[in-house]
């Protein structure tokens, strides 16, 4: 069957943090809001009670708040020429599959991203010369540095309620945050978590080391808090269900806990759940969208008219409506040319695992983002010359493991495999095993990108995306350079066993354990439509009523996470529709 | 009122292509088709609110005002009726005689009503406010639902009985001013008399339903106890001040509770959309109520094998949001301490919610809508009356103890889920 229902003002595909977000502000504007939601209806309360929510078979084993792998997937490959196969099973990407989206199950890490990570190119350029780049890497400013951004930045940790303490308020440093951080109006809305005792081991080492240690920002909240919406959260209980669970405690920000109450009481806001949209509409001529077409889950096909419209799915979905909507023109390898797809990132990972002799680390006390961290080494924070590549990483003590299952194969090798002796292994290093992430900025590349798959095929007929991604040169000189401070650090904390590892070392593969779930790119933001899909408030460049919103429109990821950074450009971008776009409905920036 | 019937719509959208909206709600749409045409029909409207009778009159995803819910009262289930202008099936044929004879009479085109409809309270609405009342109510649109009222067993389905009962009970006289009291606490008395008919549930009954004397004093329906509204400090209004009255019913929270149960709806439906100064006037009218004068009991001794018992099982299954303090999230999660809701020594309300759970009350002022999960079917009876009898007699609160066998009853008369076996 075939439907179509009334037209909207304003249709959103996907509401996790970015589409509620932009929900929130364009309802509140008065604008009549359809999202098409893929998963179901999730509430704080009653779909994640705290009676029976904290089970480690269901949340990281079986991994049940994902979307699986055998309803919607991605083929990878490492470089253009292989031919790529479909991931099979759950692993580095979480999907979200449910009203919330990976918001619902993400781990916290809160992060507003440095001035650098917006205007990679111009610092770069002005430090270091075009010699600094390693060939074939793509790097360009975003069209929007952090200044505009500072505002937004501001707000979403207001809606979020993030923990932390800050490093520099207007222009002021304080002791104890970040000193590298760039200037933020106020506070944190909530004080910083507390510490670990592995966290408080790193501090002391990197201390000593001359180093800045502070409190990683965090969606775990740090205290009793009433979000900008009026919503209230409940301080965090450290219970460590966090990652690939929802909170219902109402101590992790989501959009369940901080925007969804107040957005499921506006009557000018509907959302329609367990439907995928399959394709944008658009005017023949493609100049401007007309709706967006999906498939419910009773197989019926609707329609969804509306005046604007907003894809606000994950960074591989955006990309992915694009290239099967025939907007813009997708990136071809061998020409260089072409937008959708180009620029995609992933993250560059090094770490130093560690075991002490007789420490009581007591890792049952954690977060998804309780970490103590030095940025001495991310980003553009230090001196580069003479190193061979540009970005860093966020080096932290990373304490968001303590559940039992979990923990059990984390024994120092050689130890017995089952047994008695296993036990008493398990036993020992259960309090003794500690981790040191370096989580590395990541840099697109010319042969790392997306588009459709020749081959395989979704559940609806339409082409899967293929990723072409591998580490490039500058990830694995930034990796390698990461993984030996991390080892330092462990060292100077006194640990007896230290493995360090730099991930980019081996070629990219969605099965590699301890391997991060960010993607960025792909639909970019930018200054020149020859090297971007959107404008700098996220407007596509030839469809002016499409709005393209997420991480998908970084084109270099940080060394940090980009929750935050997505949730300050949507607010960036529902400030241009309703304060500019709404009043002269067009393009808004003009070439 | 509209969030509540979202939530209702959202437990049973486990299904697909599901549209979740407050415009899909029929309740918005009669608002929309119903724009006030006149200054009266719209004060009529918010009587409407004040008398909440969109909570009794709609049944579980029913169509507002339609009927069809079944009120669950001692002697048996009544039916409440369709009061929408549906010629055939609601009050479409009604004059305003008819209307007012049933809203402030207890008399209906059968017979008498019986007093499940709180027209022994909505007996005191003025002149002026029943005929706004009709000027809004009439203008319902039409649904046609078919109602069976009475399913009460004999013999009180013989209605011709509550004429006996209403000579006994029932005071048929409007609402006099007590001349006494400054205009706000009679505007307050006004409204929580007779409208807001809060004694309908905080009133003790006797054994044949009617009021007794106890006026407020707190009252035990359905699986809930009504708490004491008079000033007692131990288990009523007594520590709260005018304004903490006022947010609680605006908001469903205030620094030291959440609603539950009943009154969450009450909230949701009603009492958020009352005008400032009549909040306060209902406030300003229950906190010149005289208190309940009972003394509070001495507490168990901390060492009682009950409390410590209680008290281990407290820190692990509900202190994480009730804290180890007990004190709670302001505006959120009920501060345990000295709590008079906790004190009250009818623990059917403390049972319900440990054993079932509850909704959070979802208001425009406070929309969080944080709720309690229920524990029935993980903690055993015996663990339930520990925690409680620790909580009853811990941090300024006294209270019984409970037993095993109290939680047990409580868990079949209000079909809580059995405990998974230890």
């Amino acid at each position: 069957m075939h439907y179509k229902r009334p037209k909207a003002d304003v249709v959103i595909v996907g509401l996790g943090w970015a589409g509620s977000t932009m929900a929130e502000e364009l309802t509140r504007a008065g604008l009549n809001v359809v999202a098409i939601e893929r998963g179901a209806w999730r509430d704080t309360s009653t779909s994640f009670p705290t009676t029976r929510n904290p089970d480690e078979l269901s949340g990281s084993i079986r991994k049940d708040i994902l979307q699986a792998p055998v309803t919607e997937t991605y083929t990878v490959r490492n470089r253009p020429g292989e031919t790529a196969l479909p991931l099979r099973k759950y692993h580095n990407l979480t999907l979200g599959n449910n009203v919330g989206g990976a918001g619902t199950h993400w781990a916290g890490a809160s992060w507003r991203w440095q001035s650098f990570d917006h205007q990679p190119y111009s610092r770069v350029m002005e430090r270091y010369g075009a010699k600094q780049l390693v060939d074939g890497l793509i790097l360009q400013d975003w069209g929007v540095t952090y200044n505009d951004l500072e505002p937004f930045y501001d707000r979403f940790e207001k809606i979020a309620g993030t923990s932390g303490t800050a490093g520099v308020i207007n222009g002021v440093k304080h002791p104890g945050g970040n000193p590298f951080e760039d200037s933020r109006t106020s506070p944190y809305p909530t004080p910083a978590l507390e510490r670990t005792r592995a966290n408080i081991l790193f501090s002391e080492a990197t201390t000593r080391m001359g180093y800045s240690p502070f409190p990683v920002p965090s969606a775990m909240i740090g205290g009793p808090y009433t979000n900008a919406l009026g919503i209230n959260l409940a301080p965090c209980t450290y219970c460590g269900y966090c990652q690939l669970y929802g909170c219902g405690n109402w101590s992790k920000s989501s959009p369940n806990i901080c925007i969804l109450p107040v957005l499921m009481q506006r009557p000018n806001f509907t959302v329609v759940t367990e439907s995928e949209v399959v394709r944008i509409n658009t005017t023949p001529d493609k100049k401007m969208a007309t709706g967006i077409t999906f498939v419910d889950s009773d197989g019926n096909i609707g329609e969804q008219p509306a005046d604007i419209v907003i894809t606000a799915t994950f960074t591989l979905d955006n990309t992915r409506l694009l290239l099967l909507s025939g907007i813009s023109t997708p990136y071809d390898v061998n020409t260089g040319q072409g937008v959708v797809g180009r620029a995609f990132t992933f993250q560059t990972l090094s770490w130093a695992f560690m075991f002490f002799e007789n420490e009581y680390l007591n890792p049952f006390m954690n977060t998804g983002a309780l970490a103590t961290q030095i940025d001495d080494f991310n980003g553009d924070n230090f001196d580069h010359t003479g190193l061979g590549f540009i970005g860093g990483a966020g080096i932290q003590s990373l304490c968001n493991q303590g559940l039992p299952i979990g923990m059990s194969g984390l024994v120092p090798e050689g130890s017995p495999r089952w047994g008695k002796g296993w036990k008493k292994a398990f036993q020992k290093s259960y309090q003794n095993y500690a981790q040191i992430q370096g989580q590395g900025t990541n840099f697109a590349h010319r042969e790392q990108f997306m588009d459709l798959d020749p081959t395989y095929k979704d559940r609806f007929g339409q082409p899967l995306l293929r990723i072409t991604y591998d580490y490039n040169e500058n990830d694995r000189r930034s990796g390698r350079f990461i993984r030996d401070k991390c080892v330092e650090i462990a060292k100077e904390m006194g640990a007896r066993e230290v493995k360090g590892v730099s991930l980019a070392d081996d070629p990219y593969s969605g099965y590699t354990p301890w391997d991060s779930s960010h993607v960025q790119g792909g639909v970019v933001m930018g200054e020149d439509p020859r090297t971007s899909v959107q404008n700098r408030y996220q407007q596509n460049w030839d469809v002016p009523n499409l709005f393209v919103i997420g991480a998908s429109s970084f084109p270099n990821n940080a060394g940090y996470n980009p929750t935050v950074a997505v949730g300050a450009t949507t607010l960036w971008t529902a400030k241009a529709i309703k304060e500019l776009y709404l009043k002269n409905p067009g393009p808004l920036v003009r070439l | 009122m509209t969030r509540n019937l979202l939530q209702r719509a959202l437990r049973i959208s486990f299904r697909s292509g599901v549209v979740l909206s407050l415009a899909a709600l029929p309740v918005c749409t009669v608002h929309a088709q119903n724009a006030p045409v006149n200054a009266r029909m719209e004060h009529g409207r918010y009587l409407a609110v004040a008398g909440d009778c969109l909570a009794c009159h709609t049944a579980t995803d029913g169509k507002p005002f339609a009927g069809g819910l079944d009120l669950k009262t001692p002697f048996g289930i009544i039916t409440t009726s369709n009061i929408t202008s549906d010629k055939e099936t609601g009050i479409g044929n009604w004059t305003f005689e008819q209307f007012d004879n049933a809203v402030r009479h207890g008399k209906g085109p059968n017979g008498h009503l019986y007093p499940a409809m709180p027209y022994t309270a909505y007996s005191q609405i003025t002149d002026a406010d029943i005929t706004d009342l009709w000027e809004y109510i009439r203008t319902l649109p039409p649904v046609s639902h078919k109602v069976e009222s009475n399913k009460l067993p004999f013999p009180y389905n013989i209605r011709t009985l509550l004429v006996f009962w209403n000579f006994l009970f029932f005071k048929d006289a409007t609402f006099v001013p007590d001349s006494s009291k400054s205009d706000e606490i009679n505007r307050g008395a006004y409204l929580a008399q007779s409208l807001g008919h809060c004694g309908t549930c905080h009133t003790p009954k006797n054994a044949l339903g009617g009021d007794t004397k106890d006026t407020f004093q707190g009252a035990s329906l359905q699986g809930w106890f009504a708490p004491d509204l008079t000033n007692n400090a131990h288990t009523g209004l007594g520590q709260w001040t005018a304004d903490d009255i006022v947010t609680y019913l605006r908001s469903g929270t205030n620094r030291y509770t959440a609603a539950s149960g009943p009154m969450t709806e009450a909230i949701v439906n009603s009492t958020q959309h009352l005008t400032e100064a009549d909040l306060k006037a209902i406030a300003a009218y229950f906190k010149a109520l005289p208190p309940r004068t009972v003394s509070p009991p001495q507490p168990l001794a901390a060492s009682n094998i009950q409390v410590t018992a209680g008290q281990r099982d407290f820190m692990v299954e509900c202190s994480a949001c009730h804290r180890s303090s007990g004190a709670g999230i302001s505006n959120m999660i009920p501060d345990l301490r000295n709590n008079p809701a906790v004190n009250a020594s009818n623990p059917d309300s403390l049972l319900n919610i440990v054993l079932k759970g509850t909704e959070g009350p979802a208001t425009h002022a406070n929309p969080t809508g944080a709720a309690m999960p229920g524990f029935g079917w993980k903690l055993q009876d015996e663990q339930i009356a520990n925690i409680l009898t620790y909580i009853r007699n811990s941090w300024g609160n006294a209270a019984p103890a409970l037993s095993a066998a109290d939680v047990s009853k409580a868990r079949t008369a209000i079909s809580a889920q059995p405990a998974v076996p230890r």
